[in-house]
């Protein structure tokens, strides 16, 4: 880990060693389903960074007046405002993927990241290491699905962000397309082997088991 | 909400406001004046993003719905051009189904044909023994879009929908203003299987419409999909595109909903008047 | 009647939320450890998405889309921006008298739902369902349909989930996979098993 300053650590740690999505499986849905092409996965991402980014500084600059019954609510009606607003944003400037989008857009509000960022870090921490813990975990949860958008894009329609990277043998080229990869199961297979990688280069995130496996004939 | 609070009259509004803000949070008083607060910031902020960028979204809308008829007519020859030096117009047109006449008295910008189908007033059930396409409840109208050069109709635009493998299939059908081919058929919505019923967005599929024959000399239908390809000897070679491979059933959704669209059921009487006009 | 099972198989089974929507996801891998406490959570995604979506339904239909408030006299006004806004304190609201009535009530039901509830509240299944219900325009009784229907097949998928997690406890999984990673790969075969229903007709 980069040692850095403690600012520093707020941003890094949740892109790999602390990841939303595949450490706290927090926020899964919407990468799933916003994943089958790199646009749509970058739209995304850029606006769950918005919102987590915003929410965070605007729920930590009123942390210490927020009455302890209402707060939920409070940090709600703050994300929700600003999810319609980035709603409105991309109705307005960029339809055709927003139309894609269709509902995750608004689904964002129920993103267990954003309020969880909220609940865990902004209520207790200063608005510009909030910030940060925003920015950080949006780009944690945003590398994720821009990693699996790609994949899904390059190999189930041989392209890239519309570009065509591998020639379909459909346009007269030599790429048969995996259409598996356009579908929603390839998504969860996806997301279980990065998992899977990340576990395995860092040992400490492995889930304990509950019933030890012994060999038969072994000890 | 200094009611509950001493307030030195000579205070600052400032001041006032630090006093608030030092009261302790779970006061009544201060939780209602913070939620108010916040839900003033955040209406404001919402309807003023709502507000602002409503007629751009609008427009987008709009806009959206002309490519797909644009898509359609741009594969007649130098129409492209024709139509951005403004040679060429795209007229919006209510059409009665059943009688085949325009509906001079409905907008055609705000009518809503998916919504009208599902209202009992604007819609009709088709009767099953006629609903090759699955269609279910069609709306009593449609928008039919014209293609108008030099004050002639060179092509007409159709909203047709059918069920396919996965869903509803919802695209414009365009047809030459002598009725006798097809210009193009694009799908705007559907959830067919990607690699396979999906294909019927792909380009190369797509172009092969272009020019089919819809009626025979008898006057019997023969537009259509062909079990695989088609063969160029085949007397049905004017008449059919290319089956897509391992999408038999979107294959038979597209050829059925052709079949009611263009029959008596569907725009039929339409195309009758068109004819006779 | 065509109409209304071909909507409750398409939201059951060939457009199921959990599984080719990905919807409630998070709650969906944490809480399909055990066959019990996935079916109280399923259960309880049930009630409340039958409840909250034909809710959701009339206040959309008569507040806040395009013309709905006509009846007061106000034709031009579109508040549907204000949908997901709504949308979340109906939800909010709704978990709450449906746990108030069934405390009342239905104790012993409460005792095995209590806790499940709150949780319900910000799973997107329950804002999913409301939100595809408007995309999709249906209308009152359709509404209902379509509650039950994702409902039964988020239960559906979650008790699939678990039964075969429960069984998974005695295999022998590469570290790097057991737990969440595994999960993944099963709901992934599950979900691709769910495939098959596409392009049934029903009627």
């Amino acid at each position: 880990m980069n040692p850095g300053t403690g600012k520093l650590r707020t941003l890094i740690t949740p892109l790999v060693g602390d990841n939303p999505i595949t450490l706290q499986v927090l926020g899964v849905c919407s990468a799933l389903a916003v994943t089958k092409t790199l646009a749509t996965a970058l739209i995304m991402s850029l606006a769950v960074i918005a919102v987590i980014t915003v929410s965070n500084a605007a729920i930590s600059s009123i942390r210490m007046h927020l009455p302890r019954s209402v707060r939920l609510i409070i940090q709600i009606t703050i994300i929700a405002s600003l999810v319609i607003v980035v709603d409105q944003v991309l109705k307005a400037y960029a339809y055709s993927l927003s139309r894609q989008l269709s509902v995750f857009v608004g689904l964002i509000v129920t993103n267990c990241i954003i309020l969880g960022r909220a609940e865990a870090f902004a209520i207790r921490n200063g608005v510009v290491a909030s910030i940060l813990d925003g920015l950080g975990n949006g780009l944690g949860y945003a590398w994720i699905l821009i990693a699996v958008g790609t994949v899904r894009e390059i190999f189930g329609a041989g392209t890239l962000l519309g570009i065509v990277i591998l020639p379909t043998t459909a346009a007269g080229g030599w790429y048969q397309p995996a259409a598996l990869m356009l579908l929603p199961p390839s998504a969860f297979f996806i997301i279980g082997f990065m998992i899977w990688a990340i576990r395995s280069a860092r040992a400490e995130q492995v889930e304990e088991d509950e019933f030890e496996v012994t060999k038969a004939g072994g000890p | 909400m200094s009611t509950n609070e001493p307030v030195n009259v000579g205070d600052r509004p400032a001041s006032v406001f630090r006093q608030f803000l030092d009261m302790p949070n779970d006061r009544p008083i201060k939780t209602l004046a913070i939620t108010l607060i916040v839900a003033l910031v955040c209406s404001a902020l919402v309807t003023a993003s709502a507000v602002i960028l409503k007629p751009r979204q609008i427009a987008n809308r709009e806009a959206e719905r002309q490519r797909h008829i644009v898509d359609i007519v741009s594969r007649v020859p130098d129409f492209a051009a024709a139509f951005s030096r403004g040679e060429a117009t795209l007229e919006a047109k209510v059409v009665d189904l059943e009688s085949g006449e325009y509906v001079p008295r409905m907008d055609p910008a705000s009518f809503d044909q998916r919504a009208a189908a599902k209202d009992p007033e604007t819609s009709v059930m088709v009767d099953p023994k006629e609903d090759v396409a699955w269609v279910g409840r069609r709306a009593k109208f449609a928008v039919v879009y014209l293609l108008v050069r030099a004050g002639k109709t060179e092509v007409v635009v159709l909203p047709v929908r059918g069920k396919g493998y996965g869903s509803m299939l919802y695209g414009y059908l365009g047809v030459s203003a002598d009725l006798k081919t097809v210009v193009g058929l694009t799908f705007y919505e559907h959830t067919e299987t990607p690699g396979l019923g999906a294909l019927i967005d792909a380009p190369s599929w797509r172009r092969q419409w272009y020019g089919k024959r819809i009626w025979d000399q008898t006057g019997t239908q023969r537009l259509g999909i062909a079990t695989g390809p088609v063969d160029p000897a085949s007397p049905d070679a004017a008449y059919q595109v290319d089956g897509l491979t391992g999408a038999t059933w979107t294959s038979h959704g597209v050829t059925n909903l052709l079949r009611y669209w263009l029959g008596d059921h569907g725009f039929g009487p339409f195309l009758r008047k068109l004819r006779a006009r | 009647m065509t109409g209304y099972a071909s909507i409750f198989v398409q939201a059951a089974f060939i457009e199921n939320l959990a599984l080719s929507f990905f919807l409630g996801m998070c709650m969906f891998l944490a809480v399909s450890r055990r066959m019990e406490t996935a079916f109280g959570l399923g259960l309880a995604v049930l009630v409340v998405q039958t409840i909250t979506v034909p809710v959701n339904n009339l206040i959309n239909g008569y507040l806040l889309a395009e013309g709905a408030l006509a009846w007061a006299g106000l034709p031009d006004v579109d508040l549907s921006f204000l949908a997901l806004l709504s949308f979340i304190g109906v939800i909010a609201a709704m978990v709450q008298i449906v746990e108030m009535v069934i405390e009342r009530y239905l104790p012993a039901m409460h005792q095995r739902l209590g806790i499940y509830l709150p949780l319900v509240t910000v799973n997107c299944a329950i804002l999913g369902g409301s939100l595809f219900m408007v995309d999709r325009k249906y209308d009152l009784p359709e509404s209902v349909t379509y509650g039950l229907g994702t409902g039964f097949g988020w239960l559906l998928a979650i008790l699939l989930l678990a039964g075969i997690r429960e069984k998974l406890k005695y295999s022998d999984i590469p570290k790097g996979l057991q737990g969440t990673g595994i999960a993944f790969v099963v709901v992934g075969l599950i979900s691709l098993g769910f495939l098959g229903f596409k392009g049934i007709t029903v009627g």
